[in-house]
């Protein structure tokens, strides 16, 4: 590992300055970047840590919404009563993340700014355009069973590998940043960027901003649950991955959120299938013509065009049981 | 001797009995220390740099970089480094030439013979300067073309010649003709993946050279051949090489041989003059330790109405490496396991521009299981036969290629108890029938066969005068319980408690051992150690014999009882502390050593006429999510029949671990290999799927506890049985629960969906 300069501030005001300079980079949980460090991949001169920055408070707003500090444990925030509670598909998505010791210390920050899983991101005999601009993409033609069918581009196909990101994603999260130029919030759907061209540009973020909460609606009356599917039963990356929630009156979906992991080159949230299921009937003929529309965009490779099938088939159970559960209990 | 008490395992008072480990406190308390956790003064730190490419020429190695690292002590190429020499080749003539891993005489070529090849080592005050430093070196090339993918070159594979022992190849009757009259065929092609070991403890080497004579801490399986492979590589004698290996941390076969962060410890160590420490990464394994070879088979079977097996094709194709290897025994299973009087079996293999292959838990008869026990399952399917009726119908009595008689097999007996006790009678006929929510839920059986062998050891025992006896043997303890069960088995053929009896092992200093291979090391060194237990009962009944008042005078060793910490004559006895002390003496100490020649030619002879292997009926039931596919396992049941056993403990888990391996080749595990570059691209724990907690069920494991006849206690090995039929029994029960059959290992989502 290349040596670097290690800092931790007590307060943001300090951080910010700290975090802004080139090579700079804020250590949350370090269970992704100090494993990127160590492969090489990701190569700073300077780590700030932000978690003497007192963000790891959850606290209700008085509008009902929830804030979740960017320092908060992925295991405290999948335990905390009012995410248990009001925001199940957050509780589960987390939960089915990693394992008990990396959710004991990744953060909320941490996961939303975590690198993709692509083999070749991590393999240094390879090309890739993520890890080194202009190289070329050695996943198009290779092993790419784990990687993305929708949001790809010629240079990327790498898939988004977070669990929390498709629960906030379907829960219309806003993420808090404060940087050199002030605070902004973002929605979550807008803090990843499509690869394009240039998919080692993979967030919103400006230099030195650091994500200090996320924010989220007050609960929704809709049933919601999250369902991973994976190579072995824990510890592994999703292949497809559903959040849903589901009301249903008179037989009539009338609220609906939809987002899929595994499947996307960032948390994918499914407007399209959202947008043929509100006000339709809630049968499994409309699931899966929902279901299909949305994967109607897929691009796919060798490897990975079972993931058209495999997401198609995972909305579809998901809903069915959302339905069967009593949604709009 | 080893035939006067076959059944005495069962009745001893420990052997049989399950004893908790003996070093079971050292490890769970810290204590017990591994091959990287040997300090010594000015230590220095190796690290490894690996080719980017398959094939090819280094043209240039820039390491500047790598030197200005703060700490860096050298760093050392094919262009400064010291010269080893060279590997050599397999001899039946040097059992050490068993140990050679590679051809590659690493830093001394600028040739490059797989992507991953060791092509500099960094050595530094700290681990983190070494793996800085390492990061920093690049090298220039000259690329040539790189045969590496395997499925491509699947045409090109070349029938095998027989290696002497292993055999392979039988052409009995007319196999192809009797297919083609069969009423039921069925014809399969299968795959499997290149599988890699992923034991717990990384290869690790710390050398410490003392003018020419080397001490090595090692986790390996074979003492002696990281000794012997040393001395040859260095130019010393092997009585300067002294490898220590106390603790080895899981090896699974990938610790069978020194690889090359072994020799370029060693190399660094005596280029730097100061004791290095070399621990691969994850990484480093993969690129430097070779896996289990990927394969293809085809099995044929053409059965008559009523079952019978007429007619038995298995033909395979593996893949060694242009630097090493040897072409695996898959079709090995279809010797054993089937009565048929049409018999075809031919192994093939390729050579690719890749680390060698290696043994890897039950080389062959893992691979070669799934294909003829999925075949067998296919056949019954067909037929609409009950798989265990249409195993039985053609359950052999004797070796359905040798001929000859077996002299133990229970195989029946496996399946009735395993039927029974899982509950087979349960099981819907029909495919897709049996449904728990959202769980297609199917069962499967498979047969286990684990071909026995046993090679032989040295031994010494000393009894002291305090009672204390200590047995000294250069076997290996890689967790297995190997030191706990020949404890159990000195105490009872000796009499004395089980506290009083300490066994050495893990050190070439110790009498020549049994590498823990093959399954073979208890059976090897417990005839040994029973031949010196006999030995040395005989020269204590002497001493006490010489006394005037001695109860012993004018009896043999066989009327005396061994118990009670000495020997007795009906109800006269004496202890061997006072045997000891009338005779003055403050110890007694005898030496077993096996007569090579005469060793080799017995078991040459006991090859041909008398068969032996372990046995085992694997049952599972598997749940299948039916909108995604997800392959679960949800019960195991393995009846197996594996001779006397000595401890439940230790062997159930030797066996539980393999059917828990069996579940990862059935399921997760792959090697991911890049079709154009060579390069494996997964080689972390992260993206290698072994199995879990979550995917391993409750496993019971039950023996059948017999005797077999020609082994010493009655003993057969079981290091390696458990994972044989494990990935056909997932794939049949997959069968079962979805009407589908998987013909390509490992059995992902993907292929059931
Ligand atoms: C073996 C393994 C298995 C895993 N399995 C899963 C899985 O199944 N599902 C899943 O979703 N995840 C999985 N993960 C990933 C895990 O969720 C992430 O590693 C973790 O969430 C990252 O959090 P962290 O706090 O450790 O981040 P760090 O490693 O500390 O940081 C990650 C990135 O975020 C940046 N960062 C951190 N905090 C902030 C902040 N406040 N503001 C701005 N930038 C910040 C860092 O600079 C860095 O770039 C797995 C990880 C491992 C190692």
């Amino acid at each position: 590992m290349k040596p670097f300069t290690y800092l931790k501030p007590h307060d943001i005001e300090a951080a910010i300055p700290a975090g802004t300079p080139p090579g700079t980079k804020y250590l949350g949980g370090g269970t992704n970047l100090v494993d990127l460090m160590r492969e090489g991949i990701e190569q700073p001169d300077h780590l700030v840590d932000i978690t003497g920055l007192h963000l790891d408070g959850i606290e209700e707003l008085p509008d009902g919404s929830l804030r979740i500090g960017a320092a908060v444990r992925n295991s405290t925030l999948a335990a905390h009563p009012k995410v248990r509670k009001g925001y199940r598909v957050l509780s589960e998505a987390l939960l089915s993340g990693a394992s008990g010791q990396l959710r004991n210390m990744a953060t909320v920050g941490g996961n939303l700014l975590q690198r993709t899983r692509c083999p070749y991101f991590y393999s240094d005999a390879a090309a890739c355009n993520k890890r080194q601009p202009g190289s070329g993409c050695d996943a198009l033609d290779g092993f790419n069973r784990s990687c993305a069918v929708l949001g790809v581009s010629d240079s990327c196909i790498a898939a988004h590998p977070s669990d929390m990101c498709v629960a906030l994603s379907a829960l219309d999260a806003v993420v808090h940043v404060q940087g050199p130029g002030g605070t902004r919030e973002i929605p979550l759907t807008e803090l990843h960027r499509l690869p394009g061209d240039t998919p080692n540009i993979e967030n919103t973020l400006e230099a030195g901003e650091l994500v200090t909460a996320v924010v989220l609606p007050p609960p929704l009356s809709a049933r919601s649950t999250y369902r991973k599917v994976r190579d072995r039963a824990s510890y592994a990356f999703a292949l497809a991955s559903v959040a849903a929630a589901l009301e249903i009156e008179d037989d009539k979906v009338t609220r609906i959120r939809l987002a899929l992991g595994g499947v996307g080159t960032k948390p994918w949230r499914a407007y399209e299938a959202e947008r043929l299921l509100l006000g339709g009937p809630a049968d499994e003929q409309a699931y899966r013509r929902a279901a299909e529309a949305e994967l109607a965009a897929a691009t796919v490779r060798a490897g990975n065009a079972f993931k058209v099938t495999l997401a198609e088939a995972t909305i579809v159970a998901v809903l069915r049981d959302l339905s069967k559960a009593g949604a709009g209990s | 001797m080893t035939q006067d008490s076959p059944a005495g395992g069962t009745n001893g008072k420990y052997v049989g009995r399950p004893i908790a480990r003996i070093d079971g406190p050292a490890k769970t308390s810290g204590q017990a220390r591994f091959a990287a956790e040997y300090s010594y003064p000015d230590l220095a730190y190796a690290a490894l740099v690996y080719s980017t490419i398959a094939r090819g020429r280094i043209l240039s190695m820039e390491t500047a970089a790598a030197k200005a690292v703060d700490g860096v002590v050298a760093v050392l190429t094919h262009e400064n480094a010291p010269p080893m020499k060279p590997a050599g080749k397999l001899s039946p003539f040097d059992v050490s030439s068993i140990a050679i891993s590679t051809s590659v005489n690493y830093l001394a070529t600028d040739e490059v013979h797989w992507n991953g090849q060791p092509i500099a080592v960094v050595v530094a005050e700290t681990h983190e300067a070494a793996q800085y430093a390492a990061s920093l070196v690049t090298a220039t090339y000259q690329h040539w073309h790189a045969k590496v993918d395997f499925a491509s070159e699947v045409p090109n594979a070349i029938p095998d010649k027989g290696i002497p022992f292993m055999t392979g190849k039988a052409d009995k009757g007319d196999a192809m003709a009797a297919l083609a009259t069969s009423p039921f065929t069925v014809d399969l092609e299968f795959s499997t993946p290149q599988y890699n070991h992923n034991a717990l403890e990384p290869h690790a080497t710390t050398a410490v050279w003392d003018g020419d004579k080397l001490t090595v801490h090692e986790g390996t399986q074979s003492l002696t051949g990281v000794q012997g492979q040393l001395a040859k590589r260095f130019g010393i004698p092997k009585d300067n090489v002294r490898v220590l290996s106390p603790f080895v941390g899981g090896g699974f076969g990938g610790k069978a041989r020194p690889w090359a962060g072994t020799l370029l410890a060693v190399l660094a160590a005596r280029a730097t003059g100061r004791p290095v420490r070399l621990t691969l990464t994850r990484e480093g394994v993969y690129h430097t330790v070779g896996g289990r070879t990927a394969s293809t088979q085809r099995v044929a079977l053409g059965a008559g109405t009523d079952g019978q097996l007429a007619s038995i094709v298995h033909t395979s194709v593996s893949r060694t490496g242009y630097v090493g290897g040897m072409p695996e025994r898959i079709t090995e299973v279809s010797h054993e396991t089937y009565a048929a009087p049409n018999i075809y079996l031919q192994q093939s293999s390729m050579k690719l521009d890749l680390v060698s292959n290696t043994f890897m838990r039950a080389p062959g008869e893992a691979i070669g299981s799934f294909g003829l026990e999925s075949a067998i399952d296919e056949l019954a399917w067909d037929m609409g036969m009950d798989p265990i009726q249409l195993r039985m119908a053609n359950e052999p009595d004797r070796g359905p290629v040798s001929g000859k008689v077996f002299a133990h097999r229970h195989l029946r007996e496996a399946y009735a108890v395993g039927a029974e006790r899982f509950g087979w009678d349960q099981r819907e006929l029909r495919a897709g029938a049996m449904r728990d929510g959202r769980w297609l839920v199917g069962m499967g059986v498979a047969t286990a066969h684990h071909t026995a062998m046993q090679l032989t050891s040295s031994v010494t025992v000393r009894l002291n005068a305090d009672g204390t006896v200590v047995v000294r043997c250069a076997m290996q303890e890689m967790g297995m319980g190997a030191p706990t069960v020949q404890t159990q088995i000195v105490a009872d053929e000796l009499g004395v408690p089980l506290e009083a009896v300490r066994v050495e092992y893990g050190d070439t200093d110790l009498p020549w051992g049994a590498p823990a291979f093959g399954s073979v090391q208890t059976a090897s060194v417990t005839a040994a150690v029973l031949a010196a237990c006999t030995k040395l009962k005989q020269s204590v009944l002497t001493l006490a014999r010489k006394q005037p008042a001695s109860p012993f005078k004018g009896r043999k060793l066989p009327e005396l009882d061994t118990r009670d910490a000495g020997l007795f004559f009906g109800t006269r006895g004496q202890s061997y502390v006072e045997i000891l002390n009338a005779a003055g003496r403050n110890h007694v100490e005898v030496a077993y050593k096996p007569n090579m020649p005469a060793f080799l030619a017995r078991t040459v002879r006991d090859v041909g006429w008398r068969p032996k292997a372990a046995t085992g009926a694997q049952f599972c039931e598997v749940r299948v999510d039916a909108d995604t596919g997800e392959v679960r396992v949800s019960r195991w049941l393995g009846v197996f029949d594996v001779g006397t056993v000595i401890n439940a403990r230790t062997a159930e888990s030797q066996l539980r671990g393999g059917i828990i391996m069996g579940i990862g080749m059935a399921l997760t595990e792959r090697t991911l290999i890049d079709h154009r570059s060579g390069r494996i691209i997964n080689p972390s724990l992260s993206e290698y799927h072994i199995p879990v907690h979550a995917d391993v069920p409750h496993i019971d494991v039950q023996y059948l506890n017999k005797p077999e006849p020609n082994s010493p206690l009655g003993l057969l090995g079981l290091g390696e049985i458990g994972i044989t039929g494990v990935p056909a029994a997932i794939a049949n029960a997959v069968r079962h629960a979805t009407g589908k059959r998987v013909l390509d290992l490992p059995i992902t989502l993907d292929k059931v969906l």
